[in-house]
């Protein structure tokens, strides 16, 4: 991957990875482009090969040739919203009416004088059979040419009012007018696409809460990174995206086995970025004191090595895997696991002795904790000490109790300052002329973050009481 | 504040240097920058501080005053720097600022643009994000604030990524340099809709776009100016609900209610002495919310350049 093939390329290239948004979010597929990849769209198999070297951001519609259907570009109009007033703009992917805004703009005031009292649920209204509409589709009619001959062949559309008359256009448009937006896999965008569909698998860590667990450890380039990462690889990826290639993170487990990172994968990272995304068990950064501990440790390394071997396999095996099951796990459509393989970012290695030491002597510049299943406070209580002085933390956790006695143990260990359990709250609102409110719906939880500084042991006792902690 | 020379990674483990920029830490919601200046001393409610007996210790150390009263002194970060930095304006706090620069998708190597800088507080965050390769360009009409802001990014050690100007962003636009270059912009305009057809030349294909307002009037206006050349506008809010941790006794009950008049709650100290009712309290750690809270700072409107084929 050359480095303008990166995460900051604004263009898609073959084996680049992308977020594929369809009618609006309903569905969310995380593909690699290549020339065999397809998507099945409806009842219609399409290839990817459109996608490649265009601009993330870019709409697709769903045409259709002799030789099958294919992807096309969507033309978008600059004058859209006037457009839409016209009843032709539907290349619109935003759920709004714009003709409503094209009204009040005009300074007319938004008063809808019809209203729904002669509809008449008996199903008679549509004068279209599916017949027509096959027919119409045989003889190439493009999708929206259908939705006009819906709306024409409906004999209650007229009296709707605006607002339902855009939602039935919107529901035709879904059905017969599929779009595709291509986005860019990044933190924000993998992290919602997992949130909205597949929660659990990132222990339900909304982006809102993510990007406090960022902020609050500080992550920032030419640092080093301590993650305790149970959520599939997104924090280390949304990590390593912030470092940019300088620095470190360290995704460190507990055990022989390191935990599931194939999220990290979905983004573009560049190969220097992935270089800095090392993996450690957590025995290997402890320090080494007492001789016992030495002893411990050795024993410790001929195990790791021994799984080196093993867990270079895993991670193959993980990654032939999820070219397969990862996909249709949020509708990854991917057909070459060969192109996956060779493909697949250098990231997870075993770090290198001089890093190792450098973190022993200099201590991490910060930790963030995202492990449902682990508790906090004896997980702090170890990684903690690995940390420089004056470096901050970040505890992610679905449950208070956990954070809550995690707290107040640092407090009474003096170990950290600076202490907060915050709760991220985050709601959206639909804004439309004379029309705005917050959603209907809402995420009600993200879940709680322990945060604080790490503060210098002060005295001999605190540095014995570690002893017994070890 | 930032680590900009790989080899000085790790910079806050180094001990306490005459010029330092330290946050002094009384409390969590009691701090306070100060620059390390031999000679000079701290004077606050613990007593007398001299910066000398600061000198080569490790960021993160607890320093005594002369009357044994004590303080710690932190390694600036940018939310540590939001929380003592001199408020000339209204400032963003981290929930809202941590959701900008996410959803805002900046990473190292962007260009950003904001305007207004206000006290920096963003800007700070944004400088950070960027880093080390990137830089933000950042917009104030008003010349003594843009000033201010200057000499705290000067003293933050962030001048060589961020650049602040004077200039009416809402009456003239981004400058033209800009042009088709910036990665985000940042609006916190109170006339944010003036701003927006320059935002929107200023971006790159696909580029993101935030508008910071406190009224939702403010918000209506934005989006319909958005929808033009705009696409996936989103508006939300974002808050941060704090807990406090303590742990206390709880009265257990011994629980068959035998002939008890059932006379709860009962005082700890009656119970103690003879009782039969109550058991020996428990004690365990507890969290509840704070009862205050900031319960709104602002709308925050994303939106994403169209992209044209």
């Amino acid at each position: 991957m050359s480095e303008s093939n990166s995460s900051s390329s604004r263009v898609t290239w073959e084996g680049c990875s992308v977020l594929l948004d369809i009618n609006d979010g309903d569905r969310l597929v995380f593909a690699r482009l290549s020339p065999a990849a397809k998507l099945k769209i409806g009842n219609k198999n399409c290839s990817l090969q459109p996608l490649i070297g265009r601009a993330f951001g870019t709409v697709f519609q769903v045409d259709t040739a002799p030789n099958g259907p294919y992807l096309s570009p969507a033309q978008v109009n600059v004058n859209n919203a006037e457009e839409i007033g016209d009843g032709q703009g539907n290349n619109e992917m935003d759920k709004v009416n714009v003709n409503n805004a094209a009204q009040a703009r005009d300074g007319e005031v938004n008063v809808e004088s019809r209203d729904n009292r002669a509809l008449v649920d008996n199903n008679t209204a549509q004068s279209l059979t599916g017949e027509d509409i096959e027919a119409m589709r045989r003889q190439g009619a493009r999708g929206n040419e259908i939705i006009e001959a819906l709306i024409a062949n409906s004999a209650t559309f007229e009296k709707k009012t605006s607002f339902s008359q855009e939602k039935y256009r919107l529901k035709k448009q879904k059905k017969y007018a599929p779009k595709v937006l291509m986005r860019r896999p990044v933190a924000r965008s993998i992290c919602e696409a997992y949130f909205k569909k597949y929660p659990s698998k990132i222990g339900f860590l909304r982006v809102d809460t993510l990007s406090l667990l960022l902020s609050m450890a500080n992550v920032s380039s030419n640092s080093d990174i301590l993650v305790v990462d149970m959520v599939g690889g997104l924090l280390t990826g949304a990590v390593a995206e912030r470092l940019g290639g300088t620095g470190f993170v360290c995704n460190s487990y507990f055990g022989q086995a390191p935990y599931s990172m194939d999220i990290v994968r979905i983004f573009n990272l560049s190969d220097e970025i992935c270089k800095r995304i090392l993996r450690s068990p957590i025995s290997d950064l402890l320090p080494k004191e007492s001789p016992e501990q030495v002893l411990e440790h050795d024993v410790c390394n001929v195990e790791s090595q021994s799984n080196d071997q093993t867990s270079a396999l895993a991670s193959m095996d993980e990654i032939s895997h999820s070219s397969e099951n990862g996909i249709s796990d949020i509708g990854i459509e991917n057909t070459e696991p060969a192109i996956e393989i060779r493909k697949a970012p250098k990231a997870g290695e075993r770090p290198q002795k001089e890093i190792i030491d450098s973190w022993r002597e200099n201590g991490f510049s910060s930790l963030i904790v995202a492990a449902p299943e682990l508790d906090a406070w004896t997980l702090v209580r170890d990684l903690l000490p690995l940390l420089a002085n004056s470096a901050p933390f970040a505890i992610y956790h679905q449950y208070l109790q956990p954070l809550a006695t995690c707290m107040h143990n640092l407090q009474l260990e003096k170990m950290a300052i600076g202490l907060q359990i915050s709760e991220p709250w985050l709601r959206e609102y639909q804004v439309l002329p004379s029309r705005t409110h917050p959603c209907m719906q809402m995420s009600a939880f993200g879940g709680y973050i322990l945060s604080g500084t790490k503060i210098c042991n002060s005295t001999a006792n605190s540095s014995s009481n570690r002893t017994v902690l070890l | 504040m930032l680590a900009s020379d790989p080899a000085k990674k790790n910079s806050f483990n180094r001990s306490i240097n005459n010029g330092d920029l330290v946050i002094v830490y009384e409390r969590h919601d009691n701090m306070k920058a100060v620059t390390v200046s031999e000679g000079t001393v701290l004077q606050n409610r613990f007593g007398i501080f001299k910066h000398s007996d600061w000198l080569g210790k490790p960021f993160g150390s607890k320093v005594f005053s002369n009357k044994g009263g004590y303080v710690y002194l932190l390694y600036p970060t940018p939310e540590l720097w939001t929380l003592v930095l001199s408020h000339r304006t209204q400032i963003l706090y981290i929930a809202d600022i941590s959701f900008v620069v996410m959803y805002l998708e900046i990473v190292p190597g962007c260009l950003v643009l904001e305007s207004g800088t206000g006290s920096g507080s963003l800007t700070t965050s944004l400088a950070r994000a960027v880093a080390p390769t990137g830089h933000v360009y950042t917009f104030d009409f008003h010349e003594q604030r843009a000033g201010s802001a200057r000499d705290d990014f000067e003293r933050t050690g962030l001048s060589n990524l961020v650049t602040v100007r004077v200039r009416d962003i809402q009456g003239e636009g981004f400058p033209d340099e800009f042009t088709g270059l910036a990665d985000a912009v940042f609006l916190d305009l109170p006339q944010p809709w003036l701003a927006v057809p320059s935002a929107a030349k200023m971006l790159k294909e696909d580029g993101t776009l935030c508008s910071f307002s406190p009224c939702i009037e403010q918000v209506q206006r934005s989006c319909e100016v958005l929808r033009t050349s705009f696409t996936d506008i989103r508006t939300f809010e974002v808050l941060l609900r704090a807990y406090e941790v303590r742990e206390d006794k709880l009265e257990s009950i011994e629980g068959n209610g035998d002939g008890s008049n059932g006379s709860l709650p009962c005082k700890r100290r009656q119970c103690s002495d003879g009782g039969n009712v109550m058991s020996s309290p428990i004690s365990s750690v507890m969290a509840r919310p704070c009862i205050e809270a900031r319960g709104h700072t602002g709308y925050l409107t994303f939106a994403r350049l169209r992209c044209l084929i």
